[in-house]
């Protein structure tokens, strides 16, 4: 009966219910996209990232105390790429050097980013799109980038200058951001070439691959204890913890413009909170008439909420259906894809949504209530 | 303490009423001493602002006595919580106001059905509110009428069936026929007659008007807080 009443006066008001249900439409749909956008991006960084989380680097120490700071010459020696594999072994270690070089492709010059890596080794770090692995010393792979904007091909020669020429074997598949090293915008050519041409015997860093997961922060301790026990020579990262760094911080903003959607939805339930004050104050007369003929307090209350139960149920399921449509949009113009829309971790927005819509609702609904059901009988039957 | 035997049904001993004002307590009942029994027909007179609504209002258990004491159907209502006080209003008494007071969202039977509802959680009471509404000569299509569509002595014949449909033992009516003309005004005062009469329903009525107050077996008189 309280029910039927509340939904009555629900639809007496139809103006202003259907503004306070598109209050929390507006509310539940800004929540959830923004949700969603925050969990697709979260989503989408770590699948770019993913594949670089399994690795710890291990480059020349860098950093230091103030001016004159660093030490050595920041490069790594074959001697310290020796006691780092044995440190982290069973696990494989990649030394990896690196050079910037002008390079003449046709009649286009550029100028790109080399890397001198083992043969064996590339297949452990990258992988190829169209041609083969290096096999020879004087071959060269194309990043995926770089090979499209010079329009690259299997075959094409590139010439370094003074330091020779590579002929390019194989095309390398996109790898996207990385810790350790972006081959997506350069060369890779092999390390005996890389030594001769860039006169350079030594290693930017190295990458060690760990297979289980569970130890890479012990490789990291171990390659730590191994390499800087008197002074710090060298900096050892864990790319899973720079990973999950990233990926926190995303969870942060993403919380953040969710919670920015979460405004929208306080002003709809200030709005619920307005009309149903608005409706204690019409019907007063009302409430002394049914509290005189033996309503008790509680079930007046029980009568507000109704009403305010209806109006965030119609709004937050209005609201929930409209966030998918919202979600995939805003996916789409901001991400470019909407893969990550119907996940799990998505979903999941739409049912909080949900819930925070009929929460804000109920919430904003208990004041009106427990106003009017402390409305004294006798002056509220006295009330014009 | 004192007794609150089963033969009186209202009983007032000493009671007071005072509304504290910032400009000092209002007093508007005095030391009021009544006893009324099963079956009478009540006429409570007297100028504006003498306390006939305050002593409407206590017989009610819309509101409890300063001081005194007031047994209803032999229970003291003073110290009654806010539940056991409306649950003596749904079950004992039956209200009936002078501008109808029906609730405007709901059908002539609608209004009727709510006490009973609020009674027995059931809506399966259509047929007892049905013949109630009869009984008030109201006939199934006008049951079927919201307030707005029915005439003043058409609305106040549901609220009296509204009143009646939980059987209390006490109907209480505030100038019950203030706002009808004078022909549905007697038409209305004979049916409350008829359920003093045939039904043995204890009447207690406000009114401004003697030849209302005729109707009644015993007039009260109150001036300034005081029966006189």
């Amino acid at each position: 009966m309280f029910f039927d009443l509340a939904r009555r006066n629900i639809r007496l008001h139809w103006l202003r219910s259907l503004l306070a249900i598109l209050g929390i439409i507006i509310g539940v749909v800004t929540i959830v996209s923004m949700g969603i956008l925050g969990n697709s991006l979260v989503l989408a960084i770590s699948d770019s990232l993913s594949s670089v989380g399994d690795s710890v680097i291990v480059s020349p120490h860098t950093g230091g105390a103030g001016f004159g700071g660093s030490t050595g010459s920041n490069l790594l020696s074959d001697r310290d790429v020796e006691q780092i594999r044995r440190a982290a072994a069973p696990h494989v270690t990649i030394p990896v050097s690196s050079g910037s070089s002008r390079m003449k492709i046709g009649s286009d010059d550029t100028v790109g980013i080399v890397y001198g890596l083992k043969s064996d080794d590339i297949p452990l770090l990258l992988e190829l799109e169209e041609g083969s692995y290096l096999r020879g010393s004087s071959g060269a792979m194309a990043g995926a980038r770089f090979a499209e904007e010079n329009n690259i091909k299997v075959g094409s020669r590139i010439s370094l200058g003074d330091r020779g020429s590579v002929r390019v074997v194989g095309i390398l598949k996109e790898r996207g951001m990385g810790f350790d090293i972006n081959p997506d915008y350069g060369i890779v050519v092999e390390q005996q070439w890389f030594r001769q041409a860039f006169d350079q015997q030594d290693y930017n860093l190295i990458i060690v691959k760990v297979r289980d997961l569970t130890q890479i922060e012990d490789v990291k301790n171990a390659i730590d204890r191994q390499m800087n026990r008197r002074e710090t020579v060298v900096d050892v990262i864990d790319t899973r913890a720079i990973l999950e760094t990233i990926l926190t911080t995303f969870g942060q903003i993403s919380t953040f413009t969710t919670a920015i959607g979460g405004i929208s939805l306080i002003v709809a339930g200030v709005s619920i909170l307005n009309i149903m004050l608005m409706s204690v104050t019409e019907r007063i007369k009302e409430i002394g008439v049914i509290r005189s003929i033996g309503t008790q307090r509680r079930e007046v209350r029980r009568m507000f909420l109704y009403e305010a139960l209806i109006l965030g149920l119609i709004g937050s399921s209005i609201g929930g259906v409209l966030s998918i449509i919202g979600g995939y949009a805003v996916s789409l113009v901001m991400l470019q894809t909407t893969e990550y829309l119907f996940v799990p971790s998505s979903m999941v927005f739409v049912v909080y949504g949900i819930g925070f819509g009929l929460g804000t609702s109920l919430l904003s609904g208990f004041y009106p209530a427990w106003k009017a059901s402390n409305l004294n009988p006798i002056e509220a039957l006295r009330h014009e | 303490m004192p007794e609150c035997d089963g033969d009186t049904l209202i009983r007032f001993r000493d009671v007071s009423k005072h509304y504290p004002l910032p400009s000092g307590d209002v007093v508007a009942l005095d030391r009021v001493s009544l006893d009324i029994m099963k079956g009478d027909f009540i006429a409570i007179m007297g100028p504006s602002g003498s306390g006939k609504s305050t002593l409407l209002n206590l017989m009610g258990c819309l509101d409890t006595p300063t001081s005194g004491d007031l047994c209803i159907k032999g229970r003291n209502i003073k110290g009654m919580s806010d539940e056991e006080l409306t649950l003596l209003r749904r079950d004992h008494i039956g209200f009936i106001f002078q501008q109808f007071n029906l609730l405007p969202l709901l059908t002539a039977l609608e209004n009727v059905q709510y006490p009973l509802i609020l009674k027995t959680g059931s809506r399966e009471c259509v047929d007892r509110c049905r013949t109630v509404l009869q009984a008030m000569d109201l006939d199934e299509e006008l049951s079927a009428h919201k307030p707005t569509e029915l005439s003043g002595g058409q609305q106040q014949r549901v609220a009296i069936a509204r009143a009646l449909v939980n059987d209390p033992e006490i109907l209480l009516a505030d100038e019950p026929t203030g706002n009808l003309d004078s022909k549905t005004g007697t038409a209305i005062m004979r049916l409350l007659d008829s359920l003093n009469r045939g039904e043995g329903k204890t009447i207690i009525m406000v009114t401004h008007d003697p030849a209302i107050a005729e109707y009644a077996h015993r007039v009260i008189r109150i001036v300034d807080g005081r029966i006189t």
